[in-house]
């Protein structure tokens, strides 16, 4: 009995995955779905616990989420406002760099840091690398305090929005490059957010997923941020005619 | 008996959902996977098919003559409302449907409370919000406002969490994350600066700028008679109301709420106490023919838009004499506004806000084609009748264009490609929401008379209504000040800052 209880539960764990992956994703395929998933959907339309305990697992995955990305107030009271953004990107597996210093702090693949960042107090950050982490728009109330801040990676990661985008503009005079390539969730509202930035000098939009005109999208925000350098690859130009193909790659 | 017959019709439909793969599997493996699709010969197929159709028929028409089956030789029309509900809700747009889904989001025990939502035109070819611009900002003057707005940003920032169904695609609102700005001249700049002052103070993230400000930011505007404007930095936008209209219907259909078609044509007291009524039976009439339900609820929510004053003068409010409390008419009338869909390549590009200009023309882009969305407010002497929905297009030629043309000369060369018009549920009181109860009638609730902001703060005021309606008072957001009372006190709260 626990037995089957557990292989059922494992089943649900995969199904989910794939339906959270589907969900992400666009939702076109024409092909039904494997049969795992529809005796899932099927069981799931008929008993209120299943559905239950799906739902559960949706709400405890953005709660660890959230979790990660609270308000390191307790940090932040100690010692200054700084090193608890420091702590938090690493505590997120990121990395940054202070200004005047040339060596960056990061934490490895299994989350151990350096803590020689705390001999550094009162030291602005500089540059930030937040690529593949799950930081989002709760997340950037500990970086907001930072003015000097040039840099932002944030290559692939998955809760960054059109919102978090929007909250941008609290770096507005002083961020010089950003790197939002592969992060699935931006659409074009959100890069129309972008405008604030004036100070901005380099973008980085390749591979999103989430636009749908890219070669127009790139000409409307070089023309919004004229000192800008703009680099989107990863998309496929080709313009299809009625009776022919033309391709025009980047 | 009917449990036992019905446990067998229902194992017969699982083990067809599971046969019906191998049938085909079966058929695919003997002629081949191109014929799948087609079948040449006219032999013994087709005659088979046609007898099992007719021994389905037979078996149904065996089920229904056994005891048990819900088979009557009346034809009960299918699309009535049942004849009980806790909850009514009067208006199927995106108020209505905020209001159920916020209901049931709080009811404790599964199925708590029975929600209906009743709704006279399924198709919404009147309704105002989908024909509205789909705009947010938190750019108000009175604090309630302001809140309403933030709040509502703050559930659509997180809207699959709320609103979203398992195995569903997530909602996408297609939101804008461009600014609202507002110009102001020379006389209202202080409002202005006044309003940025409470704006900031509530939590907006709201900046003023300079005309040489403007200008650097804007190269396409003209700030002649431009003193001051107001600029918003984040949760200020447009989305697509219908997408938000959906979702909240989805959700709240997927929770256990009733959606009926139909228009609500009366209403029965059951019980006068000394100092109140309550409503507790509505008439609902079917579309099509004379047909009725008669609904006994215990709550009534009217939130039927443009039309709220005319149900709550049907519903037999203002039967009483004009000057007592219950004879207090809501004072909502539907206003119609046009909105005007004009192409013009050499506009403004991806960063243009949502600009209102202090002359009452506003105007957005949409898409990105060089598409932009433009309208103005009219003088309150020339309202344009409301019987209809038609266009005038002379209104664009005589009071949109020139005004537009003035602020961004760019516009001086455009096409108008399309346009339509739509109604403001208009407070003529003071142009502000009404939220609350109302003070005669016990069961009656409020949430319309917003005036052109309604889809905006829908999420804030229908979970508002809801907390109302369930645990007795407000809880997240103090709108007291936006109740009944004032009207019936006749004391205006006016919004500074409406379009």
């Amino acid at each position: 009995m626990a037995a089957s209880c557990k292989s059922l539960y494992r089943c649900c764990q995969q199904s989910v995955c794939h339906l959270v992956a589907r969900k992400l994703s666009s939702s076109r395929s024409v092909s039904p779905p494997p049969l795992h998933r529809r005796i899932l959907l099927f069981l799931t339309q008929r008993f209120y616990d299943l559905e239950m305990l799906l739902s559960w697992r949706g709400q405890l995955r953005r709660k660890g989420i959230m979790r990660k990305n609270a308000y390191y107030d307790f940090t932040q009271r100690l010692y200054g406002s700084d090193i608890a953004a420091a702590f938090y990107i690493l505590s997120l597996k990121g990395g940054f760099r202070f200004v005047g210093q040339s060596d960056w702090f990061r934490a490895d693949q299994r989350g151990k840091f350096n803590w020689d960042f705390l001999n550094h107090k009162d030291t602005p950050l500089e540059e930030v690398d937040m690529s593949y982490t799950v930081i989002n728009y709760r997340g950037l109330d500990n970086l907001e305090g930072q003015q000097s801040l040039r840099t932002l990676a944030l290559r692939g990661c998955p809760e960054v929005d059109d919102w978090f985008l929007a909250r941008l503009h609290v770096f507005e005079d002083s961020l010089e490059e950003l790197d939002i390539s592969h992060c699935p969730r931006i659409t074009t509202g959100g890069l129309a957010a972008l405008r604030n930035l004036k100070g901005l000098r380099r973008l980085d939009l390749s591979s999103l997923p989430g636009i749908s005109s890219p070669g127009l999208v790139v000409i409307l925000l070089e023309e919004m941020l004229p000192q800008c350098q703009i680099i989107a690859t990863g998309y496929d130009y080709s313009i299809k005619q009625h009776g022919g193909e033309e391709e025009v790659q980047r | 008996m009917s449990a036992w017959r019905r446990l067998h019709v229902k194992v017969r439909r699982a083990h067809g959902l599971f046969t019906s793969r191998r049938v085909t599997e079966q058929y695919t493996w003997m002629y081949g996977p191109s014929t799948l699709g087609q079948n040449l010969s006219t032999g013994k197929p087709l005659r088979n098919d046609f007898f099992k159709a007719q021994l389905a028929a037979m078996r149904k028409k065996a089920a229904d003559a056994l005891p048990g089956s819900s088979w009557s030789p009346f034809d009960i029309n299918p699309n009535l409302p049942p004849e009980r509900a806790d909850i009514v809700i009067i208006g199927g747009g995106v108020m209505g449907w905020s209001i159920a889904y916020w209901l049931k989001q709080k009811e404790r025990v599964r199925e708590g409370v029975k929600v209906i939502v009743v709704e006279r035109d399924l198709t919404y070819s009147q309704a105002s919000t989908v024909l509205s611009a789909g705009g947010i900002r938190q750019q108000f003057s009175l604090p309630e406002n302001i809140h309403l707005s933030l709040a509502s940003a703050d559930f659509m920032r997180n809207i699959n969490e709320h609103l979203g169904v398992l195995n569903e695609d997530p909602v996408d609102l297609q939101f804008n994350q461009s600014g609202y700005l507002f110009l102001a001249s020379e006389e209202v700049a202080h409002i202005m600066e006044e309003n940025y002052s409470t704006q900031r103070q509530v939590g907006a993230k709201v900046t003023l700028l300079s005309p040489t400000q403007l200008k650097e930011k804007f190269p396409w505007i003209n700030t002649d008679g431009v003193a001051l404007a107001s600029y918003g930095l984040e949760n200020e936008g447009w989305f697509d109301p219908w997408s938000l209209l959906n979702a909240f219907r989805r959700k709240a259909m997927s929770m256990g709420v009733i959606q009926c078609c139909g228009e609500v044509t009366g209403a029965v007291a059951c019980s006068v106490v000394h100092d109140g009524i309550t409503a507790c039976v509505e008439q609902v009439q079917m579309p099509k023919g004379l047909e009725y339900q008669m609904v006994e609820c215990a709550i009534v929510v009217n939130a039927a838009g443009a039309f709220s004053g005319k149900l709550a003068e049907m519903l037999g409010i203002s039967s009483n004499p004009k000057d007592t409390i219950a004879g207090t008419p809501v004072p909502v009338e539907p206003r119609k506004r046009y909105i005007y869909v004009v192409h013009c390549p050499d506009g403004p590009g991806l960063d243009t806000p949502f600009l209102i200009d202090y002359s009452g023309m506003y105007f957005r882009r949409e898409g990105l084609g060089g598409n932009y969305i433009t309208g103005a407010s009219p003088k309150e002497a020339d309202e344009p009748d409301t019987s209809n929905l038609e266009v005038d297009h002379q209104f664009f030629e005589d009071s949109v264009w020139p005004r537009l043309a003035y602020r961004v000369p760019a516009f001086e060369k455009l096409k108008v490609t399309s346009a339509w018009a739509g109604f403001y549920d208009y407070n003529t009181f003071d142009q502000n929401g009404i939220i609350g109860d109302h003070p005669v009638i016990n069961n009656m609730y409020f949430a319309t008379g917003f005036s052109g902001h309604g889809l905006q703060q829908s999420p804030a005021a229908g979970r508002a209504v809801a907390e109302l309606i369930l645990d007795g008072n407000f809880k997240t957001l103090d709108m007291r000040g936006l109740g009944f009372r004032r009207i019936m006190a006749q004391e205006p709260i006016l919004e500074r800052n409406i379009l």
